[in-house]
């Protein structure tokens, strides 16, 4: 038997040991994606990372694929130039959730409108964790990180129900806890066609779980499993977060609408005589 | 290389700036652009996006100038020829991404069609105001390239320059138009596409795995791979090292940004471009670009009939600054006069490489129109005293 972990293959070992925390859920959510690469027949040429900045921002410098750390919060669009100059290759966007959905938030909204073929994975954690636990998009009321030090009273986004109304395809949420649900979910986010959202909620004990007096990374993933509530099908208006909260995890939305570039051959074939449908530039 | 016939609309036109300008990045094989509509560009993205389904090409309106800015780079990165289009206050948001275009030495095309500034300013009317954003507006050392066309025939000659020097040196190259020329309609004769010189894209002749994706060739410009062909890259606009790898130190930071600022500095004397009349034996030159170019020849003309010896000397570069050249008048005339459109952009740029041995004489002007041709007469009158 090799002494090799099997993850080995799709790293770049000669960047390992990474800088995330011990405790840190981002290593959990980069074995689950790993392992959903490994069987979901894809040729791992074809695959290409796209992250912003921030600690999941990092991932794509993790993985032996193409990958591309852009800047804050803009691996959306970067991706999209991607895919629409090569439609073949699969795009998948790993990134956090204030370059996601604070920065970034528009070329979010804009791209489920759209029905972008690319897979954003979100890794929540409720906080800025690289620039030292900052309040963000999705901090819970109440909660305390440095720039809301006395608790947030800035209501959160509900990431599933913000995708699900902007037009995204699918749309799911696990926890770090539920690894045999996120590897699948990963796996049909690898395989959907359109603009597809898959929310991690995922430990930052360092910034965001002592400060809040949530306990070490084994506590909070304690706290997931004894939290966390399973509603697949789920309306997504009704799966929002609260301090201290229940976690609604599931898979949520999963429906098919034309994508960007089917609408446009569409458009413009019916406009065009002799138009000749694109497919790619290389 | 030559162009590609199915993008090249040879013969003649009566097209304005703008229309030109989206016409010579088609015949530079640009088939990816990203813009949002901001005035005096938007022509050429209306140009862009009615043509493109008839040469193979995307175009993709963005919900703003940031996404437009970086979805340009992932295409290139996917093998695209890609550009952008703004005016001054869309160019502002794109910054950042001028920048990582720097730093990840991605080939791409900005264009700048300039209007009268600060903030909203003159969204009209034209401005040459945007000349030191271009230069410096990311943060950060770095350097690019900048153009300056002065017609229609120009915007369509120097946007395939643009492109060639971008996929030449891996660094984004801003073609900075200006109001007056990107709306001005004259005749552009586009050639057939076997007498376009394109510069290919430097894909990198080695395998995967012996592949170094910074490794520069001898003029220090490294070549590159696309997405999907196995080289597993890692591409990041943190400082990085021949592999690509982040690598936070000074040694590194000294390594990987040095090589960028002199892969320009070093092939200036290849690079840059301007145009100069009647120089030789001359007491003052005339230094301008863009629309002031043409409105200055109407005050040199009239110098020259009172007797003046006055040079003409035209910026089709702004940067890199045609140093060289500059230096080499500056120890023979009496004085420079410099209008632009602006309150001192490249006239500082000027006054620098002179460095005292003439003198310089700047005429500015602070947008919504040209110059009046008498004020800068008036201006080489009192130069030559």
């Amino acid at each position: 038997m090799s002494d090799r972990n099997i993850v080995e293959q799709y790293l770049r070992m000669d960047r390992i040991p990474h800088i995330w925390c011990p405790g840190c859920g981002l290593g959990t959510t980069v074995n689950c994606f790993v392992r959903a690469l490994s069987e979901c027949n894809i040729p791992l040429d074809n695959i290409c990372i796209v992250s912003g900045i921030g600690c999941t921002g990092r991932v794509a410098g993790y993985l032996k694929l193409d990958s591309f750390h852009t800047t804050h919060g803009r691996a959306i669009p970067f991706a999209t130039g991607l895919k629409l100059a090569n439609p073949k290759l699969k795009v998948v966007v790993y990134s956090g959730d204030g370059d996601l959905i604070a920065i970034g938030g528009n070329h979010f909204i804009h791209a489920a409108r759209r029905n972008m073929d690319i897979a954003v994975i979100c890794v929540n954690n409720f906080t800025y964790g690289m620039t030292g636990g900052q309040v963000g998009p999705t901090t819970p009321v109440d909660a305390v990180a440095t720039t809301s030090p006395y608790g947030n009273y800035e209501e959160p986004f509900n990431l599933p129900y913000l995708a699900d109304c902007a037009g995204a395809v699918y749309v799911a949420r696990w926890t770090t806890y539920h690894v045999r649900q996120l590897t699948r979910a990963m796996q049909e986010v690898l395989q959907k066609k359109g603009f597809s959202f898959l929310e991690i909620i995922s430990p930052c004990p360092t910034l965001y779980g002592r400060r809040n007096r949530l306990g070490d990374g084994l506590e909070m993933m304690e706290y997931y499993k004894q939290n966390s509530e399973i509603r697949n099908g789920e309306n997504t208006k009704n799966v929002d977060i609260k301090f201290k909260g229940p976690i609604i995890c599931g898979k949520f939305v999963d429906r098919e609408r034309p994508t960007f570039l089917e609408m446009m051959n569409e458009k413009l074939s019916a406009k065009i005589p002799n138009y000749k449908p694109y497919t790619g530039l290389v | 290389m030559k162009a590609d016939p199915r993008g090249v609309l040879t013969g003649a036109h009566f097209i304005d700036g703008d229309h030109a300008c989206g016409e010579g990045a088609i015949a530079a094989g640009c088939r990816f652009v990203a813009g949002y509509p901001i005035t005096p560009s938007t022509e050429v993205v209306e140009r862009i996006a009615a043509r493109f389904p008839h040469c193979g090409g995307v175009f993709i309106q963005m919900e703003d100038e940031i996404a437009s800015s970086i979805a340009i780079l992932g295409a290139v990165w996917a093998g695209a020829k890609a550009m952008t289009v703004t005016s001054g206050p869309g160019f502002s948001l794109m910054m950042e991404h001028i920048g990582l275009a720097c730093m990840t030495e991605t080939p791409v095309v900005f264009v700048d069609v300039q209007r009268g500034g600060p903030s909203t300013g003159l969204p009209t009317l034209p401005a040459q105001a945007d000349m030191m954003q271009a230069r410096w507006g990311s943060h950060g050392d770095y350097e690019i390239i900048a153009l300056c066309p002065n017609s229609p025939q120009e915007c369509f000659d120097l946007t395939i320059h643009a492109f060639n020097l971008s996929e030449q040196y891996r660094v984004p190259v801003m073609i900075m138009m200006d109001e007056c020329v990107g709306h001005m309609t004259e005749r552009v004769v586009i050639p057939p596409a076997d007498e376009i010189e394109i510069y290919p894209r430097r894909f990198t002749d080695k395998k995967p795995g012996e592949y170094l994706p910074y490794l520069p060739d001898k003029d220090l410009v490294p070549s590159m791979v696309k997405a999907g062909d196995g080289y597993r890259i890692h591409v990041t606009g943190l400082t990085h090292d021949e592999r690509g790898y982040p690598v936070m130190n000074a040694d590194c930071q000294e390594k990987c940004v040095h090589r960028l600022v002199d892969k320009i500095r070093k092939n200036a004397d290849k690079i840059v471009k301007y145009e100069e009349q009647d120089t030789d034996d001359c007491e003052v030159v005339v230094v301008s670009y863009g629309i002031t170019s043409r409105v200055a020849l109407r005050a040199i003309q009239k110098a020259k009939d009172k007797g003046i010896k006055v040079g003409n000397f035209r910026l089709i570069t702004a940067w890199p600054f045609p140093e060289k050249r500059i230096k080499e008048l500056a120890g023979k005339v009496k004085a420079f006069v410099m209008p632009e459109i602006n309150y001192g952009q490249m006239f500082f740029e000027l006054e620098r490489v002179v460095g005292g041995k003439a003198s310089v004489y700047l005429v500015p002007h602070g947008g919504g129109t040209v110059h009046n041709p008498e004020v800068i007469y008036q201006q080489i009158l009192e130069a030559v005293k």
